[in-house]
């Protein structure tokens, strides 16, 4: 849970830190660059998913070796 | 290490395709694209609706080569995954339904007639049926699969009807929208991959690591799930 609450904060931060240096990048050209933050978080949320589904299950599957 | 085939611990494919993706989410949105009229910026679809076409093409493929694997070999490990990279090829298939209705929405549909009227003419089109069809008889395989309680038969009827799902996929979605008259592109020629008419050769380089990067996720869902069904059949036999 604890790397879940750490995404969160990081989140929370990141527009205000981001807005001094990346303020000229983020809103040019059309403010695409936001899309494709926003599309970027959704892959890494996913990515982020499923390598814990994997790590979890290689401990499950670990788990059952020993037995 | 549990009895599951070794590729499904590598790491070097996952992040392979993990790094695909984020380039094709970079470089699709950022990339030059051919204006072209009534497509404009729709076109950029091609690196996600078209992807998930593709990668449920290659799923399904791989669906029916391991279910031939279960029936030469008869070993329940081809048999679990079959039906899981069938699943996945389902659930791109899906995603790739919407994400065309989506689009047609913006692009077939005449802004200017009730939106009924043009969804009837889109609805008719024989590619969306001949999507519908393929994927309707990969929901009918589940539909069997499930219903037969012994795990043998199950295993081996599922197997024989993957390959007969796999040969009328192909006539559906390819033959029958050319035979006919439709309005989904590439009826002439090969859909995102003809140069002269649909996309520009610098789009090959966001699409061809796209589809790659699509369908390697694709397999990582794919491998999760068959870890998860031996494990949990390895429980049940202890």
């Amino acid at each position: 849970m604890k790397w879940f609450f750490c995404l969160i904060a990081f989140f929370c931060f990141f527009p205000a830190s981001a807005a001094v240096t990346m303020a000229e990048q983020m809103r040019s050209d059309g403010r695409i660059y936001v899309v494709i933050a926003v599309m970027l978080t959704i892959l890494l949320g996913i990515v982020l998913y499923l390598y814990r589904m994997d790590r979890k299950l290689g401990r499950l599957e670990k788990m059952d070796q020993k037995n | 290490m549990s009895n599951a085939p070794r590729y499904m611990y590598r790491s070097w494919w996952k992040i392979t395709g993990i790094l695909l993706l984020i380039y094709t989410f970079t470089a699709g949105l950022l990339g030059s694209v051919p204006k072209l009229p009534l497509l404009q910026e729709t076109i950029r679809n091609l690196y996600f609706h078209v992807c998930m076409w593709f990668g449920m093409m290659i799923l399904f493929t791989v669906s029916v080569v391991q279910a031939i694997l279960y029936l030469r070999k008869m070993d329940r490990k081809h048999d679990l995954a079959s039906r899981h990279y069938a699943g996945t090829g389902i659930l791109f298939g899906l995603l790739g339904y919407s994400t065309g209705s989506i689009w047609a929405a913006y692009t077939w549909a005449d802004p200017n007639v009730p939106f009924a009227e043009s969804f009837s003419t889109i609805a008719r089109d024989p590619k969306l049926i001949g999507a519908a069809i393929s994927l309707l008889v990969y929901f009918a395989y589940l539909v069997l699969r499930d219903s037969i309680a012994d795990i043998d038969r199950r295993a081996r009827i599922s197997a024989v009807y993957n390959i007969f799902a796999y040969v009328i996929l192909f006539p559906a979605i390819w033959i029958l929208p050319r035979v006919l008259e439709s309005l989904h592109p590439g009826q002439d020629g090969n859909p995102a991959l003809d140069v002269k008419n649909d996309i520009s050769p610098s789009m090959r380089m966001v699409f061809y690591p796209a589809v790659i990067g699509w369908t390697l996720l694709g397999v990582w869902i794919s491998t999760i799930r068959i870890r998860i069904e031996l494990l949990n059949e390895q429980k049940r036999t202890t």
